[in-house]
């Protein structure tokens, strides 16, 4: 059964600024993703368990141990703009 | 129309493990920003997150300490979203396999106690820390945000209620007993004020007896217990004012102004279909074994509820009970060790919260260096009921005490409070005060029977508190009588 996606929320989502063209490209593209997809939920067994790791490994844990971090100014060194230690950014209020 | 308040609490707890969720950068409050990071913890390109096996077992405890089940197989997933905390542009955190689910923590609010169920508690990693700085460091007015690292990746355990809580009160009584689990587990430093353990609250309206859930508003940012339970009160109100004058209710999230007293609509809340959720490939599934999941039962502690009923069951009143499990553990040693030496539960808890808990406060001493053991406060309410001292002179024995000056009998003796029970020269004393006091003897022969009590005063102050009160009275009595 077909699905129709709102492909402009999907982009909106992902902050991506998509021409009409493109969105056009892209939903047609979805579609055939979204198709393959229902089928493969159509098969018997719980999708969780069998697509939740290739490898079939379970509890892949680290101890509780301290490891050392990277240099404050290395990682700084990355940023367009720093303060005090900190990364500076645009005010990180969500904007509809 | 009479409204009813439907609210659903979600907790994020902090763990204090050493290390991070996924990486072995430092867990550690109030370091210089951005010192514990890696690869990992920043979302550089190709870093691999592998999961503290700590902190699994610190939410398997928590679940455990909640009674909810814990999963026999669970799995991470990632919530997809853009915040510039989140480095990655995903959260790592759970979908619909969390390690824990179904569990229940009973809250009583004025003596009636309901249980409050417990929808699940899974297991996510904490963001960065956004500092907004401009105007006054206003969210909304904000020039610029200053980024922190250091919280990236620290376990967080995520612990949902289902919609059961029905007032603000009751909404404090369960983050604050919730909070008392974890803490007692030592899962977290469960600090509200660093943000160690943080509330947010589900509120909706719906008419008295409907079934049905009304549009669901989440509250944040309340610091405090008493914020919690002000925002939540705030917002009930506010959503019958809205929907009484015929207006309607948008899901949304609002932000407690704790300075106004008001909430703020912060944003119109993202649908769960659109984090676009899909299991982590990088991370494997894990394994809940029965084995291991009894290794943590075994491991946990007496929890507060427990602890509360035990002492109920030895005799204590509800109140004390719950107040005496509530006080720092070394509190609470001391009257275990002080009945054990045999003394009476309910005169060893009085003390304790009492007393001892306001010279605490008053010296501002940790209670890790609480200079009184139980057998001092055994002995303490041994010569009292001995007679040896008052009950008005052991306050000050027990002074001494917590002023290193030895045990009760020796302070007893040396602030020289041992009590008076000699008649001869209590009569003595008697005889003085009757003497200053004609007046007062006049009002007895008049029938005022309450004068007693002033002249009770005036004989133990004149004995310098010393003096067995029971004695002072009869004394007193025989003497006005005849």
């Amino acid at each position: 059964m077909p699905i129709d996606i709102d492909i402009a929320h999907v982009a909106r989502l992902a902050r991506l600024d998509l021409t009409a063209e493109e969105l056009e490209s892209y939903k047609t593209q979805l579609d055939v993703i979204l198709d393959h997809a229902t089928q493969v939920q159509s098969l018997e067994g719980d999708p969780r368990e069998e697509s939740a790791h290739p490898l079939g490994l379970v509890n892949a844990f680290r101890q509780d141990e301290r490891r050392p971090s990277l240099d404050r100014d290395e990682v700084l060194s990355q940023a367009p703009e720093t303060k005090d230690g900190y990364f500076v950014v645009p005010p990180a209020m969500e904007t509809q | 129309m009479t409204w009813e308040s439907v609210i659903g609490i979600e907790v994020h707890v902090e763990l204090s493990t050493r290390s991070k969720m996924f990486c072995g950068c430092a867990v550690e409050f109030g370091a210089e920003p951005n010192t514990n990071t890696c690869p990992v913890c920043l979302g550089l390109p190709g870093a691999l997150p592998v999961p503290n096996r700590k902190a699994i077992e610190w939410i398997m405890a928590i679940g455990l300490a909640l009674n909810c089940e814990v999963s026999e197989r669970s799995v991470f997933h990632r919530k997809n979203y853009f915040y510039a905390d989140l480095p990655k542009g995903y959260q790592i955190s759970q979908f619909d396999i969390p390690v824990c689910h179904d569990g229940y923590l009973d809250v009583t609010v004025d003596g009636e106690t309901r249980r409050i169920g417990i929808e699940r508690a899974h297991m996510e990693e904490d963001t960065g820390k956004s500092t907004h700085i401009g105007d006054g460091g206003r969210i909304h007015a904000a020039e610029s945000t200053l980024l922190d690292f250091n919280r990236s990746g620290v376990p967080l355990v995520e612990v949902v209620s289902r919609p059961d809580i029905r007032s603000a009160a009751e909404a404090r009584a369960y983050a604050q007993d919730l909070r008392a689990v974890v803490a007692e587990l030592g899962a977290s430093d469960a600090r509200l004020e660093e943000g160690s353990i943080r509330f947010d609250a589900n509120v909706s309206i719906r008419p008295e007896g409907a079934e049905g859930l009304g549009t669901k508003v989440e509250v944040k940012n309340m610091n405090s217990f008493r914020s919690l339970e002000k925002a939540v009160d705030y917002e009930i109100e506010r959503q019958i004012t809205v929907v009484e004058a015929g207006g309607e209710l948008t899901q949304e999230t609002r932000h407690w102004d704790e300075e106004a007293g008001v909430t703020h609509s912060m944003r119109v809340k993202e649908g769960s279909s659109d984090y676009r959720y899909f299991t982590e490939p990088d991370l494997a599934p894990m394994v809940m074994s029965a084995s291991w999941v009894d290794e943590v039962r075994v491991g946990l502690p007496e929890l507060p509820a427990e602890r509360k009923a035990r002492y109920s069951d030895e005799g204590l009143e509800s109140d004390l009970a719950g107040v005496l499990s509530a006080s720092p553990v070394e509190v609470r040693d001391i009257f275990d060790v002080a009945v054990a030496e045999g003394a009476d539960h309910r005169r060893v808890a009085n003390w304790l919260v009492g007393d001892v808990t306001a010279w605490l406060r008053r010296t501002e001493t940790d209670p890790t260096k609480l200079p009184l053991g139980g057998k001092q406060l055994a002995e303490l309410v041994e010569i009292v009921d001995e007679g040896v001292v008052s009950s008005s002179a052991a306050k000050m024995v027990l002074e001494g005490v917590l002023q290193g000056e030895g045990s009760p009998r020796e302070v007893a003796k040396a602030r020289d409070l041992v009590q008076i029970s000699d008649v001869s020269a209590i009569e003595e004393i008697v005889a003085g005060v009757l003497a200053d006091n004609p007046e007062a003897v006049k009002s007895y022969a008049a029938g005022e029977q309450k004068v007693v009590g002033f002249l009770v005063g005036q004989v133990m102050r004149a004995s310098q508190g010393k003096a067995d009160p029971k004695l002072v009275n009869e004394l007193l009595r025989q003497k006005l009588s005849s």
